[in-house]
């Protein structure tokens, strides 16, 4: 699956997108969350308050229970503050 | 009932999106339009511009939901939202609502409402450039619970 990351997760983690291929077992944005973590200082940084983190799957907002199952494209931001 | 929603670099006309919004009706009685601006100061430190990041499908999704809500809400002839991505100075626009009805009421509720979850849920982040550095704006409580107060029984279609 794709995952995109928007402001200072993006340039916590250092990368705008990436492909990934999470191992059997992660079944939620929450789990996903945690697994990305794991993967160096930059993710870890970037998710040191998991619950600031927002997230939408394909495009629309979900919450840390959402299932991942079948999801093209998953992305992490802040709080919005457009308008 | 026509219904405009644009992101765009450049910036815009309020009058000449609100002319567009009532050439050739005689039903509409109300235009209200909101214009948000860039400040030059933030938290009473002065900038030199904004920066506004944007996740541009979702936030097309993201607007075009909450004007279908607005007008299964309220009884619209007319919306404009437009909102700018990218660098914008003090004094420029950064945002319009505009909504047109046959009476004032809907069209100042609606642009609210419209206004509230923009700044909620639509993925845009602004960051501001100052003489310490860049640093991401961060979201406040206040637009919060400006947004929660549509939810209820008669405000669940904006979720």
């Amino acid at each position: 699956m794709k995952l995109r990351y928007f402001a200072w997760v993006r340039e916590r983690i250092g990368v705008a997108e990436e492909d990934i291929d999470p191992p059997a077992g992660i079944a939620t944005v929450g789990e996903l969350v945690a697994w990305l973590s794991g993967r160096g200082e930059g993710y870890a940084y970037a998710f040191e308050n998991p619950k600031v983190v927002r997230a939408a799957i394909d495009k629309s907002h979900v919450r840390a229970d959402a299932k991942i199952l079948g999801a093209g494209e998953i992305a992490f931001f802040p709080p919005m503050t457009g308008g | 009932m026509s219904k405009t929603i644009r992101l765009q670099r450049e910036s815009f006309d309020v009058a000449a999106e609100t002319a567009a919004l009532t050439r050739g009706r005689t039903d509409i009685g109300a235009v209200v339009t909101f214009t948000g601006i860039c400040r030059v100061d933030e938290n009473g430190e002065p900038i030199a511009a904004l920066t506004l990041e944007h996740y541009p499908d979702m936030a097309e999704a993201e607007v075009a939901r909450h004007v279908e809500a607005a007008c299964a809400r309220w009884p619209l002839l007319g919306v404009t939202v437009i909102h700018r991505f990218g660098r914008i100075a003090p004094g420029e626009n950064i945002v319009l609502v505009a909504t047109a009805s046959s009476h004032r009421q809907a069209a100042f509720a609606a642009a609210e409402f419209l206004m509230d979850y923009l700044k909620t849920r639509a993925p845009f982040w602004k960051q501001v450039e100052k003489a310490s550095g860049k640093t991401w704006v961060e979201a406040k409580a206040v637009d919060d619970s400006a947004a929660e107060r549509w939810l209820g029984p008669r405000g669940a279609a904006a979720e």
